[in-house]
């Protein structure tokens, strides 16, 4: 069989025109994240383990909307949420509002481990985070000038929308469409079929204060089981309403679809074109990586020597 | 069949030895919600509207954990959340921790139906509520004496469970609580436990499908813990197919994705209505405890629950009405 694992950065409408500025050390921070997965998998560290470390990685990485990085809210403020799920014994953790725990994804593992649990918010949240020792900063430390002027080119965009009063859509019309809609996560899989996904973000551009995505929810953006591990990115309002990391699991096990399949069976028709993708592994080691948007910056790995780092299809 | 169908509940994991005057007074409820729901539906109005309406009821109503008669927090304050569901279109809209809102539904369906967004949560959703000029009051509207009582009891059974010496200054009555009533839901003696939430869901007479849930959450639960209710696919989902609302153990919902469960074994497995429910309640939820309520597009009603008992109440059109509590 062997071990997998497959990541991504955020699917979104990503111009094909992307500069080598800017693309460039995406895809130099997705060989190195994936490079951490696949050296803990080889030191066979747990796919719980795995996917938390590599989110993390992610996560301090300022190139991609999560932790450092992260897109703003309207008021220019930083509010991180995150998801990780153990496939064997579906224990979960999330936690939502963050705004000055370093790794939102660790936090969310706490809860799952050191509370009876599943979900914390905000004030809550923070005040866990210290009083379980996990390391806080300056909320100043989340926010990058690429973000500030990505949120001034939202809030333009939406007076735009705004002046030919079209009724309140829930779409935020892009200008420079990469990682308007972006996240980050992990899945993996070792030898033995244990599962786990890990989902982390700063959630959408010019979001409403307390506006919560689909990152943090069970099956939404984040689902796993004894079949499957899948980390969804995208149009976060698009997802929860198709519940989409649960359904690759659902269509799996009750129509007996493969990994593959099911992914691509979701990523069409049950969300809307533009909307999602999602990187996901099985229990026999599979992977796939699906998305309906212009790309997905993504990386996999599987053991037998496979490896893939890529952006658009 | 055909036809509209609606179901209530107002929590899963009763004290069997809850006394005969508050089960009354549940039953009476439950009835009352029923019918103001069968009202609305022989007015035509759409399932989501019945839904809203019905669970705004039962959350003014303090004697379910919801809205006024929320279960309180370890801090003694009352933090509500709620979701609801349109089948068409899957549109939905969900809040959390809410602190001054009168109606946690009506907030989240103007989530759903007035914002970009499909969840609000804390200062953000409390900030939206004032922007929408929906009622707010004061947190304390929200607290009842029986429930300041509750927590009380919540806070000594945890005490006792987690510390092994003999209690020596709780009251005789929750010692013998503790050890006559050996049933626990979500970590509480049954008869400390109170049963969260409540819920709706309504097939209106052209087959659409709506749910809502409503909750003040786990007693003594910290604050900022969210539960299933608000989460669409964990306690509330509706499709073309059905609608569905779960009440429980908010851990065990959550995990096993339970509403969304009964739509899906119907979707990709052609489950009818009722077999779908038993199946997820049968198969989904290991050690958890929960129940829920749903209605098919059919016309169709069912229930199904692992806990003791569950407060609930169905009716559809060709006059088949029901309430009850125990299995």
């Amino acid at each position: 069989m062997g071990w997998a694992i497959a990541l991504h950065g955020g699917a979104g409408d990503i111009p094909l025109s992307l500069p080598p500025e800017r693309r460039q050390p995406r895809e130099a921070a997705l060989r190195h994240c994936l490079q951490v997965g696949v050296d803990s998998l080889k030191a066979q560290k747990s796919p719980l383990d795995v996917v938390e470390l590599v989110v993390r990685e992610l996560e301090n990485n300022p190139h991609f909307n999560a932790g450092r990085g992260s897109v703003l809210t309207t008021e220019g403020t930083i509010e991180m949420e995150a998801c990780i799920m153990d496939g064997k014994t579906k224990k979960c953790g999330a936690v939502s509002g963050l705004t000055t725990v370093v790794n939102a994804i660790s936090l969310a593992r706490v809860v799952m481990e050191k509370t009876p649990h599943i979900y914390l918010a905000f004030d809550g949240a923070e005040k866990f985070a210290r009083e379980q020792g996990l390391e806080t900063v300056e909320s100043s430390h989340f926010i990058t000038p690429e973000n500030i002027e990505r949120l001034k080119h939202a809030k333009e965009a939406n007076r735009v929308q705004i002046d030919y009063t079209q009724p309140v859509e829930k779409e935020t019309p892009t200008v420079d469409g990469d990682s308007q809609i972006g996240t980050v996560g992990c899945v993996a899989v070792d030898n033995d079929g244990n599962l786990a996904a890990a989902t982390s973000t700063g959630g959408l551009v010019n979001k409403m204060v307390g506006r919560i995505g689909d990152t943090p929810i069970i099956g939404a953006g984040t689902y796993a089981n004894n079949l499957c591990a899948v980390s969804a990115t995208g149009k976060g309002e698009a997802i929860i309403r198709g519940t989409v990391a649960r359904d690759v699991a659902a269509l799996m096990e009750f129509k007996g679809l493969s990994l593959k399949e099911a992914a691509a069976y979701v990523v069409e028709e049950c969300v809307p074109r533009g909307n999602a993708g999602l990187v996901a592994v099985s229990a026999k080691g599979e992977l796939t990586m699906a998305f309906n948007t212009t790309g997905m910056f993504r990386a996999a790995a599987t053991e037998d020597g496979y490896t893939e780092i890529a952006i658009w299809p | 069949m055909g036809g509209w169908a609606i179901a209530v509940h107002g929590g899963a994991g009763v004290d069997p030895n809850l006394p005969q005057q508050r089960q009354e007074e549940a039953k009476q409820l439950l009835n009352r919600c029923l019918n103001l729901g069968i009202d609305a539906l022989r007015s035509n109005l759409s399932a989501v509207d019945v839904v809203e309406l019905v669970v705004r009821e039962l959350e003014t109503d303090p004697v379910f954990n919801s809205g006024r008669g929320s279960a309180l927090t370890a801090k003694g304050t009352v933090e509500m959340e709620s979701s609801i569901m349109d089948g068409r279109g899957r549109r939905c809209g969900a809040v959390s921790g809410l602190t001054t809102v009168k109606n946690p539904v009506s907030l989240a369906r103007l989530v759903m139906e007035r914002s970009p967004h499909s969840y609000l949560a804390f200062a953000g959703a409390e900030d939206f509520a004032r922007q929408q000029g929906v009622e707010v009051v004061d947190n304390e509207y929200f607290i009842t004496e029986e429930n300041v009582g509750m927590l009380k009891l919540a806070k000594e059974a945890n005490t006792i469970m987690f510390d092994y010496r003999v209690p020596e200054a709780v009251g005789l009555e929750t010692c013998s609580a503790v050890v006559e009533s050996p049933i626990l839901m979500n970590g509480l003696p049954i008869s400390v436990y109170a049963p969260e939430t409540v819920g709706c869901v309504v097939v209106d007479s052209q087959g659409r499908c709506a749910a809502a849930t409503s909750t003040g959450g786990l007693l003594n639960k910290m604050s900022g813990r969210i539960g299933d209710s608000p989460l669409i696919g964990a306690g509330t989902y509706a499709s073309n197919l059905c609608g569905v609302s779960c009440t429980g153990e908010g851990e065990a919902i959550i995990r096993g994705t339970l509403a969304r469960e009964v739509a899906a074994v119907m979707e990709y497995k052609g489950l009818g209505l009722q077999e779908a429910v038993d199946f997820v309640i049968k198969e989904r939820l290991d050690e958890g405890k929960a129940g829920l309520i749903a209605v098919s597009n059919k016309g169709e009603v069912a229930w199904g629950f692992n806990t003791t008992g569950m407060f609930r109440g169905c009716a559809t059109e060709d006059g088949f009405m029901e309430v009850g509590i125990w299995d």
